[in-house]
Formats: C-alpha cells, structure tokens, sequence
C-alpha cells in the first residue's frame, strides 16, 4: 500500500514535470514567431493573435493531459482504491 | 480535496442523487434560454432597440462570421449547433465570477457529453450534405488504406476533445484553490482573471474545432478542380 502511494506520488511529479517541458518549449516558439511575424506585418495582427490563441491552447492542452494523469494518479488513484478494498474486504 | 463538482451532493433520496454539476447546468440552461426567450420577445428593426438586443445581434453575427471563416459556405444550417456549445461553455465559465459557483464542464461527464454530441453530430451534418455513400467514402480518401487511420482519429479527437475542456477547466479551479491555501491575499485573483481569458479561449476552441470537422466532412462535395487538359 505505502509502495502504491509512493510509486503514484513520484510519478505523477515527474509526468507533470516533463509534461510541462515540452509544451513550454513548443509555445516559446510559437510566441516568438508570432512576434517576429507581427514586427514584420503589424496589418494582419488579428488573424496572427487570433491563430496564436488556439495554437497555444492545442499545445498547451499536451500539457493539460499530463497535468489531468497526475491528477488522477493522486486524488482517483484506481490501484490504490483496489487495495483499499481489498484490505477493508479482509 | 474534490476533483470535480460530480462529488459535491447537495440533496440525496434513496438512490437519486442531486450533484451540484446536473444543479448548475440545469441553472445555465435555464438562465440561457429565459435570457434569450425574454430578449428576443419584443425585437425591433428600427435605429433604436435595446441594449440586450445589439448584444445578442453582436454574438449571432461574430459568430456567423467565424463559422464563415472556417469554411462552411452556408453559416445558418450550423449556427444552432456551433452557437449552442460556444454559449453554454462562454456561460459557465464567465460565470465562475460569482461566489460558491463551479463550472460545469470543470466535470468530465459534462465534457463528455458534449464531444460526444460533437461525434455524433458530424456525421449527420456530412450524411445531410451528400448522403451516406457519399460520406461514408469520404473515410476511404485518399485511399483505402487510410480507413482504419480515419476511423481511429474519429474517436481520439473526441476523447481530445472531451479531456481538454475538462483539464482546463478543472485545472483552473485546482490552482486558485492551492493558491488560496498557499497566498491567500491578492495573488487568487489573478489567477482568476486568467481562468476567465482560459475559459473563453477554451469554448471559442471548442466550437470552432467542432466547425473545423463538420466542415471536413461536408467539404468533400465540391468538385474537385479538374486537371488542365494540355495537349
């Protein structure tokens, strides 16, 4: 039981750590290339805001997977509920 | 720590319980359509008409025009559909600004049912446009062998659809309620005002990828351009 909590609890840091990494790397680059393209053609700045906002969210929303598994790892761990029932069955 | 509102039950008889996700959707939906049915009571065409009135028009029309924009030719057809998710997710989450309310859609059964009224509305739309031999081809292009490929993306996307609303959602409730108990003083408001920009950002996403794949699937009709005959 105490092995579960720990296994869940470490891995759910580290799905959120490295689930973070790559989203924000990915969006780095979207902002800076939405700047650049804004400095070079200020004109069209509400289709390039508005193309950014939903690119930012479909990539962010990687993110948001992970953050959703490490949530459920901790708070409606599946595993964890099954040994609690078995031990309570005992 | 509560993961969504589905354990929050706020009235309990025998087996029927009342969670506070079915008590607010039923709130926002009655709040939508009594807002809407009073509003358009008495519409007028003149120079003056009342401030409820250009805001509704501001709403139909921007949204007339995105769903325009994304490629459907005919905005109307789908205007009932498109508008009625993107109002009912821009309400519930505008509305986390008023105290002791939670967002219905920060549930995954909410999410889910609204993918799924995406997945099942998308082939009916395709099926309305060119019929079913039509639309049912259009998951054999460009081969054959892409068959199982669209048949599986058909289903992820509706997953993706459903976890990503429900991810945001409830990620924005989670952090303002660990912030609360870490600085408890300005900095939740912040976050708060963000999660209302996440919130909007979120249901124009949702509507408009609900339009992109009504729109794959009733594109496939046109003509397609025919090679240029050179001698």
């Amino acid at each position: 039981m105490t092995l579960i909590a720990i296994a869940s609890i470490i891995t759910a840091g580290l799905t959120t750590g490295f689930g973070c990494m790559g989203p924000a790397l990915g969006e780095g680059r979207a902002v800076a290339t939405a700047l650049t393209s804004l400095a070079q053609q200020p004109d069209a700045s509400a289709t390039i805001t508005r193309t950014l906002f939903v690119g930012l969210a479909m990539i962010e929303s990687t993110a948001i997977y992970c953050f959703v598994v490490s949530m459920i790892l901790i708070f409606a761990n599946p595993f964890w509920n099954h040994v609690i029932a078995q031990t309570a069955g005992k | 720590m509560r993961l969504s509102p589905d354990q929050l039950i706020l009235w309990q008889h025998g087996f029927l319980k009342l969670n506070a996700t079915i008590a607010f959707t039923w709130g926002l939906m009655l709040v939508l359509a009594i807002g809407s049915k009073l509003i358009t009571r008495n519409l007028s065409t003149e120079l003056t008409r009342s401030r409820w009135q250009n805001l509704l028009e501001m709403v139909v029309t921007g949204m007339m025009k995105q769903i325009k924009e994304v490629g459907l030719h005919n905005p109307g057809t789908y205007l009932g559909f498109l508008g009625t998710l993107f109002l009912f997710i821009a309400a519930s989450s505008l509305c986390t600004v008023i105290p002791g309310y939670e967002p219905p859609t920060s549930s995954l059964s909410t999410t889910a049912a609204l993918a799924l009224c995406v997945f099942v509305a998308v082939p009916l739309f395709g099926i309305e446009d060119q019929g079913i031999g039509g639309y049912l081809k259009s998951y054999a292009e460009p081969t054959i062998i892409m068959l199982p490929f669209n048949i599986i993306s058909e289903l992820s996307r509706t997953l993706a659809l459903a976890v990503r609303l429900f991810g945001n959602m409830m990620s924005g409730a989670m952090i303002i309620a660990i912030l609360l108990t870490i600085t408890p003083f300005i900095f939740p408001v912040f976050m708060t005002v963000l999660g209302l920009l996440t919130g909007m950002v979120q249901a124009y996403i949702f509507s408009i990828l609900a339009a992109v794949y009504i729109a794959a699937a009733t594109r496939t009709r046109k003509p397609r351009p025919v090679p240029a005959t050179t001698g």
